[in-house]
């Protein structure tokens, strides 16, 4: 009498039918639209009037940047019924806009001082070496390029005036950042230091720099300091605008350095002091490799904000990368072209920065140097 | 010889444990090296005025800011208060301060706005509104400021039609490559009881908002007081605007020659400028709202919804204030950025203060000074920010126990 029992029970176990596939409304493409562009009334109508005017303004940018443009590389100014832009004002200008007035007879020597230029920034980029050599190879690497560019012992000398362009730019942010670590390092270290009288002048010269704008500082550098300076000795003009950079650089870049310190533990500067390390031993070997590491995304930031900083050496009379747009865009033979000019310039400011702040956060997000 | 220097250091270090001193060493090594620097700090002042003074000698430049009352003869486009060539030199900086502080109060307002648009933009649930404003951010982000003002000055130049060809968007104003004509108000009598009315209004929202909080906290009585408020400021004036008739009058902007004369102007240059600085900082300020918005933990935005808050009250009362915990502090700087950001009017012609301060100087040499009022104008704007965004910040702070 069992078996019938339990062969009941068996029939009655719930057998769950196979899963209906989900409704073609939440999966897929069908899904993903509705889910991101159209997922409440709202949203909704935020979608289509994007759309409406990515509608109206992409067509026409397209059409003028690429597809109505001249791309011919012939140096005569393009025929004004072309509605597109004229990308051969750009071709003609490049070597102006990349070097300034560099004499032509010398392009190879700023050509190899870039592919160095180039060269160190795969390299770190690659990771190819410890980051101690790393950093060591950009300290060091301003030396040949400078030399390649500005000549001497073997070289013929190249008058600083004819520097200009995006060769310009590049250096006035590339030595004033270098310059301006150590400096700043310097500042951070005297801003947290116990002797009141160090701390008080950093403090003083850090909140004096950053309370003012760069601008500001330019003119002091480029008016007032031969004022300052001993009769009869003359710096040009591009040495004066640097010197002003490094100072509102490494304010900056002090502050910067000053978080990094914080951040260190105090146990660790205990610990170094109950092994018998000496102070500076301990700022030097403990607690600013610690602070610095911790900072590297933030310097990266800086280094970008300072390269966009430098288009501001055109109000004192240089004529930067921007500078040398701005020129092109008013020279007589090639007038009108002011926007080709901007888009271009605009371009390439981009893309340096872009990448160098994609770089800054790669960093952070492996958070390991 | 090496053992020699030991020895000398050594036998100096024995002097200085001697019970003489009572001073520890780390005290005199303090005293010697502050020492050190004031006499760093003293030659480097003494070399600096000594060389200034000759230099300022051998070049024929007076010093003293007795200058600032001297007679300008500048002009200058756009000045808030009537001024001529004739007036003195600190007439003409105190303009151009005026300036400075005016684009700056509407750069920091309508950045904000902006900015919190951006931000909000970019935690959207949109994805295509999400992205746009990612876009937007990264554009603006990574191009200098100043590119993005002679840009604006270019293209809104450009794209204006001389004064005979102006457009007209409305009735009375006027659009050119000369500025914006608008028709100018001018007040007349019983215009200041509608300005009291105003202030009345005011009063009675603060005072409805005030009672309202009390009612809702004494007995959880809800009554919409933001609303009333609202009702108030706008009741009130209206009622003084009709009861008094109107009392403001319009002065049109008419062509006459090749311009146009009268009206209120603003000037291409300041819309160039107000425009590059407030789409500039507000990439930045977009940024601080997102990551204000994103570090609010989302347990905190659940749990509020699982307690029935609708989303505008869990906007208002959960994620905002932990949000602008980390707002405030990011923009702060980026409010004083905008003000030093500012200067940069010197590059499309707009007379702000850098802009005056430098054909000062172009014309009577004088640098030290005016660059000396520059950094004193400068360092006062960006306390003042300091100080009223630090007070915001700490009522937003956590209040530790």
């Amino acid at each position: 009498m069992e078996k019938p029992v339990k062969k009941e029970v068996e029939t009655l176990i719930f057998q769950p039918s196979p899963d209906q596939p989900a409704p073609l409304v939440s999966v897929g493409v069908i899904g993903w639209l509705k889910e991101n562009l159209f997922s409440s009334t709202t949203n909704s109508l935020l979608t289509i009037v994007a759309l409406l005017i990515l509608w109206e303004s992409i067509p026409p940018l397209v059409s003028w940047a690429i597809i109505d443009a001249t791309w011919s590389f012939e140096p005569n100014p393009c025929s004004p019924e072309v509605s597109g832009a004229c990308w051969t004002f750009v071709f003609v200008k490049f070597r102006v806009l990349m070097l300034g007035l560099y004499p032509e007879q010398f392009l190879w020597r700023p050509v190899t001082a870039f592919a160095i230029l180039m060269v160190v920034c795969l390299v770190t980029v690659l990771r190819l070496f410890r980051p101690r050599i790393l950093i060591g190879l950009w300290f060091f690497c301003p030396l040949p390029i400078f030399f390649l560019v500005n000549g001497g012992f073997t070289l013929e000398t190249v008058s600083q005036n004819l520097w200009g362009g995006l060769m310009l730019s590049t250096g006035l942010a590339g030595i004033g950042i270098i310059l301006s670590i150590p400096l700043g390092i310097v500042l951070a270290l005297g801003r947290r230091s116990k002797l009141p009288i160090v701390k008080s002048l950093c403090v003083a010269i850090i909140e004096c720099i950053r309370g003012v704008p760069l601008i500001t500082i330019l003119f002091m550098a480029s008016v007032m300091l031969p004022i300052f300076l001993p009769q009869g000795v003359d710096i040009n003009n591009l040495l004066r605008v640097q010197i002003g950079i490094v100072l509102f650089s490494s304010a900056y870049i002090a502050e910067v350095v000053r978080g990094g310190l914080q951040a260190v533990p105090p146990g660790q500067i205990e610990a170094a002091q109950s092994l018998g390390l000496k102070r500076w031993t301990v700022t030097c070997f403990v607690i600013l490799p610690q602070a610095l590491r911790h900072v590297i995304p933030s310097l990266i930031g800086r280094c970008v904000a300072l390269f966009k900083d430098t288009s501001l050496v055109i109000i004192v009379g240089l004529l930067d990368f921007l500078g040398m747009i701005k020129a092109s865009a008013q020279d007589p033979e090639w007038l009108g072209y002011d926007a080709e000019a901007y888009v271009f310039c605009a371009l390439i400011y981009w893309l340096i920065c872009f990448s160098m702040s994609q770089y800054g956060k790669s960093i952070e997000r492996r958070n390991q140097w | 010889m090496l053992f020699m220097l030991r020895y000398f250091f050594s036998s100096r270090a024995d002097i200085l444990k001697r019970p003489v001193f009572t001073f520890s060493k780390d005290t005199i090594t303090t005293l010697v090296l502050q020492a050190f620097v004031i006499g760093i700090i003293f030659y480097a002042a003494h070399g600096l005025l000594s060389n200034t003074q000759a230099n300022l000698e051998a070049r024929n430049i007076a010093s003293g800011f007795g200058f600032l009352s001297l007679e300008s003869g500048m002009p200058i486009s756009n000045s808030l208060l009537p001024y001529s060539p004739a007036d003195s030199y600190g007439y003409a900086f105190f303009i151009g301060t005026l300036n400075t502080l005016y684009v700056a109060f509407l750069g920091i307002i309508l950045s904000t706005i902006l900015g919190i648009v951006v931000g909000v933009a970019r935690v959207s649930k949109n994805w295509l509104i999400a992205k746009l404003a990612e876009i937007y951010v990264e554009i603006l982000r990574n191009v200098p400021l100043l590119l993005t003002l002679f840009f604006t000055y270019t293209i809104v130049l450009a794209a204006l039609p001389i004064p005979r060809k102006s457009l007209i968007p409305f009735d009375g104003i006027f659009l050119n490559n000369r500025g914006i004509y608008f028709p100018r108000p001018i007040p007349e009598s019983g215009f200041l009881i509608v300005c009291l009315a105003v202030l009345a209004g005011i009063i009675v929202a603060v005072m409805v908002q005030r009672y309202a909080t009390r009612l809702h906290q004494d007995t959880g009585r809800v009554i919409p007081g933001f609303s009333l408020g609202i009702a108030a400021i706008i009741a009130l004036p209206s009622l003084a605007w009709f009861l008094t008739g109107g009392p403001i009058s319009w002065e049109h902007a008419v062509l006459k020659g090749f311009n146009f004369k009268g009206g209120l102007v603003i000037r291409p240059e300041f819309s160039a400028l107000m425009t590059g600085l407030v789409l500039y900082t507000a990439a930045f300020i977009g940024e601080n709202v997102r990551s204000g918005i994103q570090s609010v933990a989302i347990g905190q935005i659940n749990s509020s919804k699982a307690l029935g808050l609708p989303p505008s009250l869990t906007m208002r009362k959960v994620v905002l204030p932990q949000a602008l915990r980390v707002i405030i502090p990011a923009t702060t700087n980026d409010y004083t950025s905008l003000v030093k950001n500012s200067s940069l009017a010197v590059a499309i012609g707009y007379p702000d203060m850098v802009s005056i301060g430098g054909t000062i100087i172009g014309q009577n040499d004088q640098a030290i000074e005016v660059i000396a009022l520059w950094m004193a104008v400068y360092m006062t704007i960006n306390l003042a920010i300091s100080v009223c965004m630090n007070w915001l910040n700490a009522k937003v702070q956590l209040i530790g126990r």
